[in-house]
């Protein structure tokens, strides 16, 4: 195929996965829908069967109703019980539907980024400027949701990671398309590929901790209204998360979005889990591949080149957040703000840097 | 159905338990209460949290309170805190390590701030006084944190798994089963899989006073020896860093292709030092350009870029020494190494051969001119100065064009970087070059405070177009000037940066030491087993609704701790021991559940 071919093939790829994220988008909305009608009920106890050299194994303490991330967010049993089978149907078609949706648009996605990198001439790895960057980052972010879907039970980030995909592919393709440029020469280097490639699965991994951290802070907010008697219809109306308002309400009747995400417990743990992963990756990126590139290409392996300082900015704060969690009276909410400003610096270095800083020798990206 | 567990005790249900408190292992988190992730905080040395109200302290006692705030895990997130919002203003006013140029513009552009920006040191923030005061602080806080938590660790790993609670079930994650087994061997055979799962592992051997069988084990020692190693690495990357900025030096050179280059330090064009390196740790080299190689892009969407570029170096390591010489390729992502010393490849231009003559023919000014390229096409600015020669000091000021285009509305450009129709377009000043003062001025650009534009009849300046071979006459019957030929420089980059091998030994050590403190799980198990009556008692904790007596006379309750920061899991590390346990029938009645 020529280069040409690959690139129109890579434009058509990413029209294509966009409209499929969106469909699975939609699909999850409906999904989300038919659940909001469904009181969430409060399980008390789970007790597990008998084992083989053992009478029962009853677990722990009562409980709210989820915990640890690891559990569904809805049941089948739960639905059909409460709403009727109809509706168990529509939830579980929606839900299904949302997932394989993602997973093609997320293949479909990774042809876009492969044909990218066919059409340059030498064929190259597709993250040479910001167009690229953006391609190549929110495919990591669908792929690292789909990798987590079942060991996590994240189901219920669907509809956030498909909406987010579909909104920044949106962007850009708009405004930050270019067209199929080699490399200049700093940059066609073997640490590039690593340096690059840590750095976007770090930053994908960040911005599912992002989604969890703002989750976190909403249901923690929405149990403080809650508690205080506040009662009905906590006001998270206008809510990030993309889904739906999530018109948590007293209990017992809670419904919504917010009320079956996982507990405050589950979501810091997961939270906790996805940065865990990052920063370690993050590390690798910007403290190790980085410099040794630095230093090959520019003579200095630390420049304090804006773009650099903002990586290790976001370090910082990211180590911060890892320290927060360990301190009495920082973690919990404010460890969860403290994620959420390393994600605000991440993110700044990515868009800010550009438009704000000429002097950065990483004007490419 | 599943056996997760459904909540984690808060704090108000936080258990209580002496036999692990205080036992030493427990204080090495005594910061980071890193038993359980609801657990209230942990007051106790280093915890930061005083004893009596500041006020009511001695001198000494004074003391002691600062440096345990300064140690304390609060501090070192805030003073984090600060070196990040530190690092902020640095990536917004022009640095002079990074650019200096930039620097000078901006302090043109902004002169009432100049001088407060230059009193806060905003134009090199990294080397500023106050930064380093924060991330000093920051080390030494690191430092009084490590220390003790070395000592309490060193005894920890000898330690033997702490004794157990009395009651199990107030731990965040526990279960309890019935076997028919006697309760030595039930408690053996947990231990068999506790030691099998690499847990170090005490049976007891006589039942305790409550009548059980008791089995404790720990495992994840290496999580705080991770910890440890992390935060000790920090500090060994900036003893890294530190060497490179205070022991090494960078400069740059622009060597014609066909030129040669000694090291010392008067061959340099600009040379920025650390405060303790010394001209003497100059290494004893020499290089020569032999050649110079580039590959244009000659279509496509990088139309004009370069593809590649190389210089082909020969260069004798030690001249001294009368060493051999050697051939390199030197090319971006390639330095050379010399020694201690590392050379690279960051720029090349053209240089316009250029003469000019006085009425006469005796030449005033003669040879390879080096222009900077202003843009990707390598259009190019410099200039000819002419302090003697000529009946008045002249300054010749241009552009250069390797590949001359003219295009009405933008007037001249370059097509691209390669040298296919070079043009020289100057313009001509007389007067006073500033030369004769001594102060320093740059080769690069005219110094215009003496200078006046040489102008036509018509008002217009004089310019002359000159392409390769041309020569034109310079006005009032001054002389000549002519455009001879062309050659091309390369501006190599010469750096020692020693400790470079240090910082990334200490990152790679400090990753190392973070995955193990993340990833390593600390865990604290103990078992209870003990030939129970039916109907389960409150003591040792068999769960309420353990009614049913049908699987054994002998009670076992397993209770596990999970001390990691929160990252949990102590229930998923249950299910696994139990599933251990009872083998792998379990495990296909599991699977049949979840199909
Ligand atoms: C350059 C400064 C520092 C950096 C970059 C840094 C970074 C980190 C990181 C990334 C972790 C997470 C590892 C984990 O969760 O296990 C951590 C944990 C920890 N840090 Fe630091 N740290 C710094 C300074 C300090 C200081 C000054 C102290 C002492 C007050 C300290 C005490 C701790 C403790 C006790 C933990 C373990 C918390 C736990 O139990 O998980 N750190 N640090």
């Amino acid at each position: 195929m020529s280069n040409e071919a690959w690139e129109t093939l890579s434009n058509q790829a990413v029209a294509i996965s966009g409209i499929v994220y969106f469909l699975g988008f939609i699909a999850h909305l409906w999904q989300w829908a038919s659940l909001r009608k469904v009181p969430v009920s409060r399980v008390e106890r789970v007790a597990v069967g008998a084992g083989a050299r053992s009478g029962g194994v009853s677990a722990g303490r009562p409980a709210g109703r989820r915990s640890g991330a690891t559990e569904e967010a809805w049941s089948e049993d739960e639905v059909a019980a409460t709403a009727g089978e109809g509706a168990r149907r529509r939830v579980a078609m929606g839900e299904r539907l949302g997932i394989i949706l993602t997973m093609i648009a997320t293949a479909v996605h990774f042809v876009a980024l492969v044909g990218r990198g066919m059409a340059a001439d030498p064929n190259r790895v597709p993250w040479g400027n910001m167009y690229e960057f953006t391609l190549a980052g929110t495919f990591f972010v669908s792929l690292t949701y789909l990798v987590l879907l079942r060991r996590f039970h994240l189901a219920w980030l669907g509809p956030i990671v498909a909406g987010f995909v579909v909104t920044l592919l949106m962007i850009d393709v708009i405004w930050l398309h270019e067209e199929v440029a080699p490399l200049t020469e700093a940059l066609n280097s073997y640490w590039l590929v690593i340096h690059v490639v840590s750095a976007v699965i770090a930053t994908a991994a960040f911005t599912l901790g992002g989604f969890t951290s703002v989750l976190y802070l909403l249901k923690e907010r929405a149990e403080r209204k809650e508690l205080a008697g506040a009662g009905v219809g906590a006001g998270t109306a206008g809510d990030t998360a993309a889904v739906g308002a999530a018109g948590e309400t007293a209990a017992p009747a809670v419904r919504g979005y917010l009320a079956r995400v996982p507990d405050l417990v589950g979501l810091d743990r997961l939270t906790y889990r996805l940065h865990a992963f990052a920063f370690p990756v993050w590390t690798f990126a910007v403290l190790i591949t980085g410099p040794i590139w630095a230093h090959e290409a520019w003579s200095r392996y630390w420049n304090w080149d804006p773009k650099e300082v903002w990586a290790f900015i976001t370090w910082v704060v990211y180590a911060a957040y890892l320290h927060a969690r360990a301190t009495a009276g920082f973690k919990g909410r404010n460890a969860a703000i403290l994620a959420l400003i390393g994600l605000a610096t991440l993110w700044f270095n990515f868009i800010g840097i550009n438009f704000f800083s000429s002097s950065s020798m990483h004007s490419y990206a | 159905m599943s056996t997760e567990r459904t909540g984690r005790t808060g704090p108000a249900d936080r258990p209580d338990w002496p036999a692990t408190e205080g036992d030493g292992t427990g204080g090495a988190a005594a910061e980071g209460p890193a038993t359980d992730p609801g657990a209230a905080p942990v007051e106790g040395p280093g915890s930061g949290v005083p004893g009596r109200r500041p006020g009511e302290l001695t001198f000494r006692e004074t003391l002691r309170w600062g440096w345990r705030q300064l140690t304390s895990m609060r501090t070192a997130l805030v003073l984090l805190l600060l070196v990040a919002l530190a690092a902020i203003p640095g990536s917004i006013v022009p640095q002079e390590d990074v650019d200096s140029f930039a620097v000078g513009q901006w302090q043109e552009d902004h002169p009432r701030l100049t001088p407060i920006y230059e009193r806060l040191g905003l134009f090199s923030v990294y080397d500023s006084p106050w930064f380093a005061a924060i991330y000093l602080l920051l080390m030494i806080s690191l430092v009084g944190c490590i220390l003790p938590r070395l000592r309490v660790y060193a005894r920890a790993v000898r330690a033997k798994p702490p004794r157990a609670p009395r009651n199990l079930t107030r731990l965040p994650d526990h279960t309890s089963y019935r076997t028919q087994e006697s309760p030595a061997d039930a408690a053996a055979a947990v231990a068999a899989v506790l030691r099998k799962r690499r847990y170090r592992v005490v049976e007891e051997p006589e039942p305790d006073a409550a009548g059980d069988v008791v089995v404790r084990a720990e495992r994840g020692y290496l999580r705080e020896a991770g910890n440890l190693v992390f935060h000790l690495s920090v500090l060994v990357v900036l003893a890294g860093f530190a060497m490179g900025s205070l022991l090494g030096y960078q400069g740059g050179v622009i060597t014609l292709v066909g030129n040669g280059f000694a090291n010392n330090v008067t061959q340099y064009d600009d040379l920025d030092s650390g405060s303790l390196w010394s001209p003497d740790d100059l290494e004893p080299f020499a290089y020569t350009i032999e050649d110079f190689d580039i590959d244009w892009y000659r279509s496509g969407p990088a139309f004009g870029q370069a593809r590649a570029f190389s210089a082909q170096l020969s260069y004798t390591e030690d001249v001294t020494e009368g060493t051999p010489e050697k051939t390199y390729d030197l090319r971006v992502n390639h330095p050379l190494t010399i020694g201690d010393t590392d050379l690279f490849l960051i720029g090349h231009g053209y240089a316009p051969v250029i003469t000019v003559r006085d009425a006469e023919g005796e030449v005033a000014y003669s040879g390879p001119t080096i222009f900077l390229p202003t843009d990707l096409t390598f259009a190019s600015f410099g200039v000819v100065k002419v302090p003697d020669g000529l009946d008045t000091q002249v300054g010749l000021e241009g552009e250069f064009y390797p590949y001359y285009g003219f295009d009405m509305e933008t007037g001249p450009y370059s097509v691209f970087g390669e040298a296919s129709n070079p043009r020289m377009s100057l313009i001509m000043y007389t007067g006073d070059l500033g030369m004769d003062s001594g102060a320093p001025q740059s080769v690069y650009a005219l110094q215009r405070d003496g200078l006046e534009p040489e102008l036509d009849a018509d008002g217009v300046p004089v310019r002359f177009d000159l392409a390769v071979g041309d020569v034109a006459e310079l006005p009032d019957g001054l002389g000549t000037v002519e455009f001879e030929g062309l050659e091309r420089w390369n501006r190599i980059q010469i750096s020692q940066t020693p400790g470079k091998l240090v910082a990334l030994g200490g990152v790679v050590a400090a990753l190392v030491g973070l995955l193990g403190s993340l990833f390593i799980r600390p865990r604290r198990v103990w078992v209870r087993v003990r030939p129970a009556p039916v109907g389960g008692w409150g003591d040792v904790g068999g769960d309420e609704d353990d009614q049913d007596a049908e699987g054994g006379p002998t009670l076992v309750v397993v209770g596990v701790l999970d001390r990691s920061t929160g990252a949990g899991g102590g229930d998923e590390e249950l299910q696994g021991i139990l599933e251990d346990v009872r083998g792998p029938r379990v495990r296909a009645e599991r699977s049949e559940e979840t199909a």
